[in-house]
Formats: structure tokens, C-alpha cells, sequence
């Protein structure tokens, strides 16, 4: 946004330019501090949950301070009471899985809503949409009535399709507006040398799109990881996510902060170093279209 | 196939098969020590069990709960075990989702079990879940402050002496405060110790029809009594304090007097723990114009859901961790302030006990003096002390909480609370069919 308005300070006079040079980094500056200022807002109770979990449960719960002696001790007790490793592979198994199913039918969804519209495309769009407006809980009985009857309970596969159904409106929509940033004369080339629908998206669609692709899936992975209300109450003890393992440290009565802090830690540590290592792509992806 | 690749087949197939012989049981608890000791001692079970197996579910309390209740309303049956409290257990027996536990084996003693907790957890004289661990309330007081000010705890201490007894040791510029209490919005946080209240000044949450008495002389009476206190001697902040932030200021030696759950008192007496052990004093809970309803009764207890597939194995491993035997493992793994408390009579009679919790005989008595049957001084048509066992209480008692917790933040008067309260327990009575 700053380089966009180079040009005319460039094309000012002498006097006039040092005095709006000054103006442009004072406004950067201030938009660097607040920029900051907002991130350690954000971040400072993710670092003192991390604090936390190298806490006894006496420091935890005694007046804030920076300077204690770290111990290990909550996390070997969580690790002694609950296989951390169980609840992390379904959590793996259970975000990838759906964000993959996800992605397989939204991408010839978004494909036919973004080329091909009709006049009931924008209807449909918005409807997807709407369903995310219903409380989950609303429809919690009858899911749990029907997942009772064929057996999905306390499954990955259940869980899998849960967690792709409520994500499904979300990345239609990312894909439709990154779909609909592609100039179709591509897709016109390609079809006039002969490729057909499925050609015309596996090798122009999806090549051009991929950083967009890549960020929906991403934030899809990252809902799924997070997502706590579906994952406590369809499972039980063989395909508990991360979400159940972390509740299970939480409590009303007695000490539980540090070991509650250190499971959280531990909960979040996969898709925080996942953000981290992913994180160019998730930001090419989100302006991808808009600067072009 | 050759012979040297089916040999590894066969040994699978042999594994598979002592695999299936093993009975899992799926087992759902909540996360607090006790339970955390049980889960820790699965190995022990096993062990003694060969042909059962443990997995365990373990949740926050209200997690728990809402979870419990979907599934065993809809007969998921996802759980051979659960871990619920005496509101429940009366409330899903009438509907008969929980197997009754008729045919206890002889050496479980069944005898044993404290009588107001078993009537508790029982329906028609037959037990419905197995008492895990029970508690009742009490006051904890710092002696050393009492003497100091020359102040003798009475055997049955009143409100209005607590009222003046708080007056005389609060010191706000010390941090001190006269008492504290729960101010936390909920049935089972603020609602639970007002009720207890409500109960001891001559008040009760129904009528013999079921119309509400909350905006009742009784209740005014009651509440306003507790807010005041509360604001004239209680600390800071006090409609944000739970059990847990009470327990914490109370350890802190930041309260003269606390009036909360007698499981308190092992992590007081705690000397890693609390900076007040040595000064600990004791006193059942205070009283106005009835003993009656004064002090609550709680237990956490192990039940078998009807839709479970395993309940033999279920009924096997809820009789182990309730007998004498599992009390007396706790106790010599774990030490003797650790055993689960309230629910045998042999764990008060036992020496090891006694000698490790001189608390034992306030919390004893306390537990067998509450009738949840006959809590209120006029008739009331509802079982429990601190709560109603209807379904439809848990909302209602966090509804009516939150009022009471906007009268002790000063943003309504008690009245104007009380008679919003009455108002909107009266809609949910009449939705729910209680009131024409």
C-alpha cells in the first residue's frame, strides 16, 4: 500500500517532498508499532500458556512472574495419564482426511459454480453459506442417532465426514473466488487445442490456482485441528482428537492450570510449527487474485 | 503357502484370539484427583482381572455431563461405565437408562455404605450407582485469627455470628477478608451454597404444587443476607469466586472463614499446599432458623448405562473401585488423606484414617446429618439439598445464579433479582408442564 503511492512523492516538489517523506515514515512507523502491538496482543496468551506448562501447579496458580525454576513435571504427568500420541495421530488422520475429501468435491463444485454459472449459482452459494449459520448443537442428536445406526461413533471415518460437511461451504467459496480470478481465455486456449473438462482442470485449473488451492486447504486443516464441539461428542476413547485430550486436563475443582497448559501446549505445538513452515504459502494464497 | 509363511499367520491368529477374549469396558470420569488415583490404578484391576480390559474417557465436569447425557438419552452406547452425581442418578433411573444394581455380591458390603449417601443414589430401595466418593459442606476458620480476638467457635455456629465474627477480623488493607463464599454464577457453584441458605432461614424452591418460592420472605431473607456479608466482608471480586478461587485465597491465609465442600479439607490441611494447615480450624456448616438443608450432599458415583454390552465386566470393575479394598490400596499406594472420603463406614472406623484426617469426624457427621429426602423446613415435593432433582433444574438454578451473582455486583437490588427469578422459573415450570 505504501509502495502504491511512491510515484507521487517522487513528482512533488523539493520542500513538499522531504515534509511527505517524513509523514510516510512516521505513518509506517506507527503501522509497525500497531502491527506489533496487535501480534503480541494475539500472542501473549499463547506464550503464557507455554510459561505455564513449565510451571509447578503452586507457581501457576500464585501471582504472575516471569522468574521460576522450569520443570518438567506436568508434562510427564500428562503424558502418564493419557498416550499423547494416539489423540495426536487421529488429529493428524482426522484434518488431512477431511481437508483432502473436502477439497475433491469442492474443487469441480467451485469448477461448475465459477465457468459454468447459472442463474441460481449466487442462490446456492449463499445457501451453502447459510448452513453455517445453524448451531451445531441444534443438530447434534439427530447426527448422534445417525451415526448410532451405521456404526460411526467414536470413528476417524465419522469424524472425517462431520469435519468435511462443515467445512465443505467455506472452501467452496475460497475456491469460487480464486477460480473466478482466472482469466477464462485460458481455459478457452486450452479447450481449443483440444483438452477436455477434466484435462482443462487438472493441468490449466489446478496449476494456475495452486497457491489459492493450498491456502484453503491449509485454513481447513487448521479449523479441523481446532474444531472441539463435534470431537468431544462423537467420540469416546478410540478416536478422541487432540480437542478431547486437552479437555481432559480441565477441571473445576483442584489444581489443574500447568497440566492443563502443558497439554494445550503440546495440543497445539503440530499446527502451530504447520502454520509456521506454511506460512508463505497461506498468505500468497490469501491475496492471490487481489493483486492482480 | 509355504510353511514358513503361515507359521507367522497362525501366531496372529492365536494373539487375535486372546485379544478378543479380553473385555473392553469403556470407562468415562471426571477429572479431579480422586479419579485421576482410580485411572492410575487401572494396572491393579487389570491384574486382577485378566479377562477385562480399561480404556478410559476422562472430561471436565460439564463436558462430562453433556456428553453423558446425549449419549445415554439417544442409547449410543459408547460407554459401559459412567461417572455421575446424585442430581443425575434419581433422574435417569425414573427413565431407566441406568441397569439397577440388585445383585450385589455379598463381600461388597453393601451395609457399609453411609445411608444418607446410598437413599441418595438409590430409587425404590434399590441402588442405582455405586457411590464413589461423597462430601457435604462445612466452615473452615483460621484459629489462630479466632484467638486472637478472643472468639470461641460455638459447636453450631449461626449466620448471625458469622456476620459478626467477619466483622471483627476483616482487614481489607491486609488483605484479609471476614469470610469468603462462592459468588460464581451456576447451580453447582453459587447456587449450591445459597440454596444450603435458603434452605437454613426457613425457604425452599417449590411448593408441594410446584409453583416457586423465590421471591419468598424466606429467599429475601436468605439472599440478602448473603450479599451483604458478602459485600461487607468478603473479598474483592467475589461474584467471580468459585470452589477453586476460594480454595486458593483461603490457602493464601486471605480469608478468616470459608464455607465450601468438606473436600477441602485434605488440600488445606496440606502443608504443600496451603500456607494455613497449622491454623486450621473446623465447624459445621452455620445454621439460621433450621439445621435443616444447612449443609449439602454430594457424591460422585459409578454407574452402568442399560445400553452397555458389558455389563457383567461393568458391574465387576464399579464393585472393585468402590469396595473397602480399593480404600485400602489408595491408602497404602497413595496415603491416607488421599482415600476417597464420605462413602463407607469402615474408612472412618479405620485407625490409618483417623490418624491421617482429623477432619474425619466433622466430615462424617456432616455427610450423615444431610437428608437430601427432608431438606427444607416446610414440605417441598423435590429430592436433594442443593439442587432439585428435576431436569429442568440445571437451567433454572444457573438462571436464578446469575441473578443472585447481578444482586451481589450491586446491578439490581436483591428484590428486583429474586422477583426476575421467580418470574422466570414460573416460565420454565409452566413450559415444562409443572404449572397449568
Amino acid at each position: 500500500m505504501t509502495t502504491a503511492r511512491t510515484p507521487s512523492v517522487a513528482s512533488a516538489p523539493p520542500a513538499k517532498r522531504s515534509a511527505l517523506t517524513e509523514a510516510l515514515l512516521n505513518r509506517r512507523l506507527w503501522l509497525g508499532v500497531l502491527g506489533w502491538s496487535v501480534a503480541l496482543v494475539i500472542f501473549f496468551p499463547i506464550f503464557w500458556m507455554v510459561l505455564t506448562g513449565f510451571k509447578t501447579e503452586a507457581e501457576a496458580i500464585a501471582e504472575p512472574s516471569l522468574i521460576f525454576s522450569p520443570t518438567l513435571d506436568s508434562y510427564a504427568e500428562v503424558q502418564s495419564r493419557a498416550g499423547y500420541a494416539k489423540f495426536a495421530i487421529n488429529s493428524v488422520v482426522v484434518a488431512f482426511g477431511s481437508t483432502l475429501l473436502a477439497l475433491v468435491i469442492a474443487i469441480p463444485a467451485a469448477y461448475s459454480m465459477a465457468f459454468l454459472p447459472t442463474r441460481r449459482t449466487k442462490g446456492t452459494l449463499l445457501w451453502m453459506l447459510s448452513t453455517k449459520m445453524l448451531p451445531p448443537v441444534g443438530v447434534l442428536v439427530p447426527i448422534y442417532l445417525l451415526f448410532r445406526d451405521v456404526g460411526l461413533l467414536d470413528t476417524r471415518t465419522g469424524l472425517i465426514i462431520v469435519y468435511t460437511l462443515m467445512n465443505l461451504p467455506i472452501v467452496v467459496w475460497m475456491l469460487y473466488t480464486f477460480f473466478k480470478d482466472m482469466p477464462k481465455d485460458i481455459l478457452e486456449a486450452g479447450r481449443m487445442d483440444g483438452a477436455g473438462t477434466v484435462q482443462e482442470v487438472l493441468y490449466l485449473l489446478l496449476p494456475l490456482t495452486l497457491p489459492g488451492i493450498a491456502s484453503t486447504g491449509l485454513l481447513s486443516v487448521i479449523l479441523s485441528w481446532n474444531e472441539a464441539f463435534w470431537s468431544l461428542n462423537l467420540t469416546s476413547s478410540q478416536a478422541a482428537p487432540l480437542t478431547a485430550y486437552i479437555a481432559s486436563f480441565s477441571s473445576p475443582e483442584g489444581l489443574f492450570w500447568a497440566k492443563l497448559s502443558a497439554a494445550s501446549t503440546m495440543a497445539i505445538a503440530p499446527i502451530l510449527v504447520f502454520g509456521w513452515l506454511t506460512q508463505k504459502q497461506m498468505v500468497r494464497g490469501l491475496t492471490f487474485g487481489a493483486v492482480k | 503357502m509355504t510353511l514358513t509363511r503361515a507359521l507367522p499367520l497362525a501366531g496372529l491368529t492365536v494373539l487375535g484370539a486372546t485379544a478378543a477374549q479380553a473385555e473392553t469396558l469403556t470407562v468415562a470420569t471426571v477429572n479431579n484427583n480422586d479419579m485421576v488415583i482410580m485411572q492410575g490404578l487401572t494396572e491393579a484391576f487389570e491384574q486382577a482381572h485378566p479377562d477385562i480390559e480399561l480404556d478410559w474417557v476422562v472430561l471436565e465436569e460439564n463436558v462430562l455431563r453433556q456428553r453423558l447425557t446425549t449419549d445415554i438419552a439417544t442409547g449410543g452406547g459408547q460407554f459401559d461405565v459412567m461417572t455421575i452425581g446424585t442430581y443425575e442418578v434419581p433422574i435417569w433411573a425414573e427413565r431407566g437408562w441406568l441397569a439397577p444394581l440388585d445383585d450385589l455380591p455379598a463381600d461388597y458390603r453393601v451395609d457399609d455404605l453411609l445411608q444418607s449417601v446410598r437413599d441418595g443414589l438409590s430409587q425404590d430401595g434399590i441402588l442405582q450407582a455405586l457411590p464413589f466418593y461423597a462430601e457435604s459442606s462445612m466452615m473452615y476458620y483460621r484459629k489462630d485469627l479466632f484467638e486472637e480476638a478472643g472468639i470461641e467457635m460455638p459447636e453450631q455456629p449461626t449466620w448471625p455470628q458469622v456476620r459478626e465474627w467477619a466483622g471483627q477480623l476483616h482487614d481489607a488493607d491486609q488483605e484479609r477478608y471476614g469470610i469468603c463464599l462462592r459468588g460464581k454464577p451456576g447451580w453447582g457453584e453459587n447456587m449450591a451454597l445459597a440454596t444450603t441458605m435458603v434452605n437454613s432461614f426457613g425457604g425452599r424452591w417449590f411448593d408441594m404444587d410446584w409453583n416457586p418460592q423465590i421471591d419468598s420472605p424466606a429467599w429475601q431473607e436468605a439472599i440478602g443476607f448473603y450479599v451483604d456479608l458478602l459485600n461487607d466482608f468478603g473479598p474483592p471480586g467475589a461474584s467471580s469466586n468459585g470452589f477453586n478461587e476460594n480454595l486458593a485465597l483461603f490457602s493464601r491465609g486471605n480469608c478468616a472463614m470459608w464455607v465450601d465442600a468438606t473436600s477441602a479439607a485434605g488440600k488445606l490441611f496440606d502443608t504443600d499446599e496451603s500456607q494455613v494447615a497449622d491454623a486450621l480450624g473446623f465447624a459445621p456448616a452455620p445454621v439460621a432458623k433450621t439445621e435443616k438443608g444447612s449443609h449439602w450432599l454430594w457424591s460422585w458415583a459409578l454407574a452402568i448405562p442399560a445400553s452397555s454390552e458389558s455389563k457383567d465386566a461393568a458391574q465387576e470393575f464399579i464393585t472393585w473401585a468402590t469396595s473397602e479394598a480399593y480404600v485400602n490400596l489408595v491408602g497404602e499406594r497413595e496415603g491416607w488423606t488421599s482415600v476417597p472420603p464420605g462413602t463407607r463406614k469402615s474408612t472412618y472406623e479405620n485407625p490409618n484414617y483417623q490418624e491421617a484426617a482429623p477432619f474425619a469426624g466433622f466430615v462424617l457427621d456432616a455427610i450423615q446429618g444431610a437428608d437430601p429426602t427432608d431438606a427444607t423446613l416446610e414440605p417441598s415435593p423435590y429430592i436433594g439439598v442443593q439442587f432439585v432433582g428435576i431436569p429442568e433444574f440445571q437451567s433454572i438454578g444457573t438462571q436464578v445464579g446469575q441473578m443472585v451473582a447481578s444482586a451481589l455486583t450491586g446491578e439490581t437490588s436483591v428484590e428486583q433479582a429474586l422477583q426476575a427469578a421467580q418470574r422466570a422459573t414460573e416460565r420454565t415450570m409452566k413450559r415444562a408442564g409443572y404449572l397449568d
